[in-house]
């Protein structure tokens, strides 16, 4: 790799969500991803790309697997990484997301990668911000580099988009993950459907171009991909269906509904998994069809080959002129 | 010492009388003294005072039926001063003031508070509602009676839904009474709950959590057996659905008290124009799909619309420029109620006294004002427009304590020249 003439990858500053993105982009995302798979791989995991550059993680809901991979990704590429988490009751009232991004600002990252529970929140501080924004998920709008990842996860055991079917099944309605993936699985030529109950579907659903089912085996049917939405907890207790085990029965996927799909169809999952609510166990830890650690690993590379396009866009002299 | 002043080449528009000619208009000590076509045509008015309107529209001063201060309480965003300054600025000479400050305005010396203050720091006509329930919690209703005789207008909780229907029943058997009108919002507190845009493929994309838009209706519906039972008169402050539209209409025709209004905001924009989380276009009820702001459109014009209000709603930097879900509802109006509405003329969908009895004639006769007409012994409320005058609206310019607007770059065209309330001119546009 050679990082001081690399070409710019991304059109924008920020990566806010896949809605904006150009095949190309999210082509050429995954092609450097790759090669920081090979280097994920390898003895020596790091590089001096970001020297000197400072990342900071600002997330404002909990998160173990993003934040530490985007930790991990930032101190690979040798950036210096700041973790902030921000419980929303920490934030004193009055003081607005942008009096935070205005603070954090002074301190002069790079790189800010936030997660926060409203939608809009990466766009309003990509606003406000004169460094790098990466949305980390913002309440039910996007989560880009989760569908990248899936993205990686997918082109590396298939192959590529075209004509494959996905069905994405459960909370689509409160799923910034479903949302993020719809887009780019659309935009790359898969088929993509949606599987849940009505009560969990966003209204007016089917616009998105994706085909939308409310019963399992038949939106499993001849699936090529299975990706399975984790299900919020107080989501489950009769606000939008009755029961976990109801749920179970229906919507979660185990061995017997997985059959109707393709034969050799693959099984996803963004994690943290609910056992027993979305997924059963055995089809959770089949290693011939669940690529759910395949997907953490991927995520590593992903974050890393974000980073590294996004800086590319950074001026020598410091940070982004305002 | 009788002061006079004479208005001269004017076009009098007087929706409430069916006018609209050129002519004069003659001021005695605050009230319409004369008015008419040939007035002024023989003789130069013996008046110290004569004014040129140079052909330009001369209308009853504006009544606006819904707009929310900050006084008391929150005074930061909007006083009764501040709030006077822009609303005659946009030609509004009467303001209908909303009870849910801080307090609430549920008892008849907060009426008299309101009232007093008014005089006291404002050139606008204040006319206060009152709560309809205590502390707008939709369960203990207010002292109708007294509100009513200490000068509360009209009953209203506010942008809240008063949720039991036994609650709601009473309140409007018991205003039956007095004759009190009864302001509605509309919108199922239920359905509504923790949403801010209306549901539908932009609220999808945009990931943000919306209500239907049927939210409306349904209350819309349920208010209309209540007025049906009760024989309550009842005005529905704002709506912003065809549904809820054609279910006024209908009861309309079934001949009961039934009267709505509906905002510039819904007129001019739909749920489109909140593209990347704009929070200034966050309001209360959600900006709607084109249909139905198409929908609002034709209201007006036909006439099944009774008014167009402001609502306007001034907001700080604290409570917009938040994230969309976090960030208040409301938006700044007063200044931009004239400029849309004119919109509607220039666009051909309504003439100009067609426009203008939503915003004169017909508030003042559903609240039981004198205002709102040229007729003789009216108080002389006035205000002179330019309706073709070209302007862009600036938010630095907003005569509002908060700049929250919808509309800002916006292009319009035709907005007030001058102000006058009680025959003083109260405002006047600099060149």
């Amino acid at each position: 790799m050679t990082p001081a003439a690399a070409d710019p990858i991304l059109k924008s500053s920020h990566l806010l969500g896949i809605e904006s993105l150009s095949v190309e982009e999210i082509g050429a995302l995954l092609d450097l991803a790759d090669s920081y798979v090979l280097l994920n791989r390898g003895a020596t995991k790091k590089t001096d790309l970001l020297k000197g550059r400072t990342l900071i993680n600002l997330f404002f809901e909990a998160s173990t697997r993003t934040q530490a991979s985007f930790e991990l990704a930032g101190k690979r590429l040798g950036a210096d990484v700041m973790n902030m988490s921000v419980k929303t009751s920490s934030v004193s009232k009055g003081e607005t997301l942008i009096d935070t991004a205005s603070t954090l600002n002074a301190m002069r990252p790079d790189i800010l990668v936030v997660r926060h529970q409203d939608s809009g929140a990466a766009e309003l501080l990509a606003a406000k911000l004169d460094c790098c924004v990466v949305n980390a998920g913002d309440g039910s709008h996007e989560h880009p580099t989760q569908a990248l990842l899936d993205a990686l996860t997918i082109r590396r055991r298939r192959g590529s988009f075209e004509g494959l079917i996905v069905a994405i099944c459960g909370d689509v309605a409160h799923s910034r993950v479903a949302r993020s993936n719809i887009h780019l699985l659309l935009k790359m030529g898969a088929r993509v459907r949606l599987v849940a109950p009505r009560t969990l579907l966003p209204a007016d659903a089917d616009r998105f171009g994706a085909e939308i089912f409310h019963d399992m085996k038949e939106g499993l049917a001849g699936a090529d991909i299975v990706m399975m939405l984790r299900l919020q907890l107080e989501r489950m207790a009769g606000a939008f269906v009755p029961s976990t085990r109801e749920y179970f029965r229906f919507y979660g996927l185990d061995h017997d509904k997985l059959k109707a799909a393709k034969p050799g169809a693959l099984v996803m999952h963004p994690g943290p998994m609910n056992r027993g609510v979305e997924i059963d166990s055995a089809v959770a830890d089949d290693i011939e069809i669940s690529l759910i650690q395949e997907q953490v690993e991927m995520g590593v590379a992903i974050r890393m080959a974000v980073l590294d396009a996004l800086s590319r866009g950074l001026s020598r002299e410091g940070r982004n002129t305002p | 010492m009788t002061r006079r002043i004479a208005f001269r080449n004017a076009r009098l528009v007087d929706p409430a009388n069916g006018i609209d000619v050129k002519g004069g208009l003659l001021v005695e000590n605050g009230r319409i003294a004369d008015v008419g076509p040939r007035l002024f045509n023989d003789a130069e008015p013996n008046n110290p005072e004569v004014i040129d309107a140079k052909g330009l529209v001369l209308a009853p001063g504006l009544i606006d039926c819904r707009v929310f201060t900050g006084e008391p309480g929150s005074e930061y965003r909007e006083t009764l001063a501040s709030a006077s300054e822009a609303a005659l600025a946009g030609g509004i000479t009467t303001i209908v003031t909303m009870p849910n400050t801080d307090p609430i305005i549920d008892e008849p010396s907060l009426v008299d508070f309101i009232l007093r203050r008014a005089a006291g720091t404002a050139k606008v006509r204040v006319a206060p509602m009152a709560a309809l329930t205590k502390g707008l919690l939709g369960e203990t209703m207010t002292e109708i009676g007294l509100l009513k005789e200490a000068g509360a207008v009209a009953f209203t909780d506010g942008d809240r839904t008063i949720s039991n229907t036994r609650v709601l029943r009473r309140a409007l058997a018991y205003a039956s009474n007095f004759g009190a009108l009864i302001v509605a919002h509309a919108e199922d507190p239920d359905l509504t709950e923790g949403a801010s845009v209306t549901e539908g493929e932009f609220a999808m994309r945009l990931g943000l959590p919306g209500a239907p838009s049927a939210a409306e209706a349904i209350v819309v519906e349920r208010d209309i057996r209540l007025v049906e039972m009760t024989g309550a008169r009842y005005h529905f402050g704002q709506i912003s659905t065809r549904a809820a539209l054609d279910a006024i209409a209908a009861a309309k025709e079934r001949g009961l008290p039934v009267t709505c209004g509906v905002s510039a905001h819904h007129l001019a924009l739909n749920e489109l124009d909140i593209a990347s989380y704009r929070t200034f276009m966050k309001v209360k009820p959600p900006l709607r799909s084109e249909a139905d702001r198409a929908a609002m459109v034709e209201g007006v014009a036909s006439g099944l619309i009774d008014v167009i209000v402001s609502s306007h709603d001034p907001q700080a930097a604290d409570t917009k420029r938040q994230t969309f879900a976090q960030s208040a509802f409301g938006a700044v109006g007063l200044e931009t109620l004239l400029p849309v509405a004119l919109g509607l003329v220039h666009d051909g969908r309504a003439h100009l006294s067609h426009v203008l009895k939503a915003l004169t004639a017909t508030p003042a006769k559903i609240l039981g004002l004198t205002a709102g007409t040229l007729a003789k012994g009216a108080p002389a409320d006035l205000v002179l427009i330019d309706i073709d005058e070209p302007f862009t609206l600036r938010e630095a310019e907003l005569r509002s304590r908060a700049h929250n607007t919808p509309f800002a770059g916006r292009r319009f065209h035709g907005r007030a020249a001058k102000t006058f309330v009680g025959g003083e001119c109260v405002f006047e546009r600099k060149k």
